[in-house]
């Protein structure tokens, strides 16, 4: 079975978004980027399928421009076999990527799609869905496990009431949480041996699909930020203050 | 314009979510009619018509839509929300699943976990977990939301006295099955409507440890939360994880006990009235947004704090 596994390129998971003056966006001038996180934990899952026999080849694809094809060759170094990405400068909506994602899984025929439950960036949490909806395959959201037996999966989730657990047809589209799997780490050689692997550019247009986005953002605000509270000395006078300045408890 | 709210139940009772995204779709404006979708759902069809501010409620009940799957359960959505301007239902983990899948079956962009209605079309929603809020603009002729809870007050439970309909439709796909939900301890005060959470992080160092948060939660009637390094160690469920990527909450009180205050965890918890942090380090970030911090050992403040409620 050939797995195909969604990576996008987000800023670093440990910096804090700083919006732009003009209020136009998240200024990512110089940034640290990353892939979202995520997204390893997808990767790293179709690698373990690999390894147990389950999946032979493991395609990652991103859509994006700039310098999206680092995080594809991060990608390969982690173990994919090869990257596709749909190249684009414009920042679509999870609408838009599902359907540019359905065709390059339907082109590959591939038999399982992996993605992230969210990308840390525009906190979506759809393209896995809509790419499920948009393919006609199962859905399995939030899975912090995945067993995978013929025809079918027994996915566990995880969801507000705690885990559940669904069985699904093959081929399903499921998405990563972060606790089903701890990401490898990329070492030296392998980040050489990425660099020999195929990466193919499909140019967005060429696909003639309708990718126009809904929304337009209007503007990006940064949230109020809370006043400095003060450090109190012992817990009875932090009670003290609860009880009778907070008025809370 | 006509308001479609998703209702989220278990069969038997109306998720309290579920108020807080009809509160969204009064501030939209127009009729607001419900879906509930379910088996043997008739208690919860019934209660959903008791919610003020509703005109009528559409009850499909069906094996079928019994557990809530995605793909069943999207098509009933995509076949009903023909008559809608705007379809909405709560930011969880019911709606979060569902929605983006008949969003896509409707050709549709989703607008997820709004904060704030600017106007029927324009809405407020944060991304870079909630370090950046976007106003966007809807061109669709029928938006999909997904609704922040916390941003928004819950509707009167009573006092409406809707109409109820039976539907039928939908698709059984045949695509999942569900097979199990491990229920973990009930006891516990709901995490997400809780007016005083206790949370503990990894430096709380083991499950065990957290019975002390428990026996503070018990006295303020509070519920337990925790970080995500507590529960990827395993001290404590998957359910209790407040975050960018868990529960976002808002009580009055949130005590955060051995958590550094991590972008991610902030993300969950910095809209409560009330932060209280107890760290022994200084210059954890938690104390940036904290009221009341106080520099301590965990394992000595916990069981002072204890004797003093
Ligand atoms: C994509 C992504 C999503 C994430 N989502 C979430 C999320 O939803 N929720 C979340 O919480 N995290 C999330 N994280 C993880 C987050 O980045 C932090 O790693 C996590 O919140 C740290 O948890 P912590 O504060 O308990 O642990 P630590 O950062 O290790 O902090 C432990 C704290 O305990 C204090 N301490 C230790 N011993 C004592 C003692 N005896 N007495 C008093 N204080 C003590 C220490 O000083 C320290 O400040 C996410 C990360 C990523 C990358
Ligand atoms: N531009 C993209 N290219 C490839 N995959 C993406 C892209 N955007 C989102 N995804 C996938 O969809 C997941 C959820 O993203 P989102 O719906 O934006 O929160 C991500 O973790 C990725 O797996």
């Amino acid at each position: 079975m050939k797995i195909l596994v969604c990576v996008k390129r987000v800023l670093d998971p440990q910096v804090k978004a700083r919006v732009k003056a003009d209020e136009s966006g998240v200024d990512l001038a110089n940034a640290k980027m990353t892939m979202n996180p995520f997204c390893e934990n997808a990767l790293e899952e179709a690698l373990r399928l690999r390894e147990a026999g389950i999946g032979e080849e493991i395609i990652v694809a991103s859509v994006g421009g700039g310098k999206t094809e680092e995080t594809l060759r991060h990608g390969l170094a982690m173990g994919a076999d090869r990257a596709i990405q749909v190249v684009t400068e414009e920042t679509l909506e999870p609408l838009a990527i599902a359907k540019v994602l359905k065709q390059v899984a339907e082109q590959e025929g591939v038999g399982l799609v992996l993605a992230g439950k969210q990308a840390i960036d525009d906190d979506s949490n759809q393209t896995a869905q809509m790419l499920s909806a948009l393919l006609g395959w199962s859905q399995a959201t939030y899975c912090s496990e995945i067993k995978i037996d013929g025809d079918k999966a027994t996915v566990i989730r995880e969801v507000d009431a705690g885990l559940e657990t669904i069985e699904v047809k093959m081929p399903a589209v499921m998405s990563a949480d972060l606790r089903l799997n701890e990401p490898r780490y990329v070492k030296l050689p392998d980040v050489m041996k990425a660099k020999r692997k195929p990466m193919d550019k499909i140019e967005l247009d060429s696909l003639g699909l309708d990718t126009a986005n809904r929304l337009t953002t209007l503007k990006v605000e940064e949230p109020e930020g809370r006043a400095a509270g003060v450090i109190v000395n012992s817990v009875s006078e932090l009670v003290e203050k609860l009880r009778n300045e907070a008025k809370v408890i | 314009m006509a308001n479609l709210v998703i209702v989220e139940h278990d069969n038997n009772e109306v998720a309290a979510a579920t108020l807080h995204a009809v509160t969204a779709a009064q501030q939209i404006g127009g009729d607001i009619d419900l879906l509930v979708a379910g088996e043997n759902c008739g208690a919860v069809a019934e209660a959903a018509a008791k919610i003020a501010g509703v005109s009528s409620v559409k009850v499909a009940d069906d094996a079928k839509f019994g557990h809530h799957l995605a793909e069943n359960l999207a098509t009933l959505i995509v076949e009903v929300a023909a008559g809608y301007s705007h379809v909405l239902a709560s930011a969880t983990t019911f709606g979060k699943n569902v929605m983006p899948h008949a969003s896509a079956l409707l050709d549709k962009a989703q607008i997820s976990e709004i904060v704030e209605v600017k106007s029927a079309d324009t809405f407020v929603r944060p991304i870079y977990a909630g370090n950046a809020l976007a106003t966007v603009q809807s061109s669709d002729s029928i938006k999909m939301i997904t609704v922040r809870t916390i941003k928004f007050e819950a509707a009167a439970a009573e006092g409406g006295s809707a109409s109820v309909e039976a539907i039928s439709g939908g698709t059984d796909t045949g695509l999942s099955s569900w097979v199990s939900q491990a229920v973990s301890d009930n006891d516990q005060v709901d995490l997400t409507s809780a007016k005083i959470v206790v949370s503990g992080g990894r430096g709380m160092q083991s499950g065990d440890n957290f019975s002390m948060l428990h026996s503070v939660a018990e006295k303020l009637g509070a519920a337990v939360g925790a970080s995500r390094a507590a529960v990827d160690s395993g001290f404590v469920p998957n359910e209790l994880q407040v975050g960018q990527t868990g529960k976002v909450i808002a009580p009055d009180l949130y005590i955060a006990v051995g958590i550094s205050g991590a972008i991610q965890h902030l993300a969950g918890m910095k809209e409560s009235k009330v932060i209280v942090a107890i760290n022994n380090d200084s210059e954890a970030p938690i104390f940036q947004v904290a009221d009341y911090g106080l520099v301590a050992d965990l394992f000595e403040a916990v069981p002072q704090l204890d004797a003093a409620l």
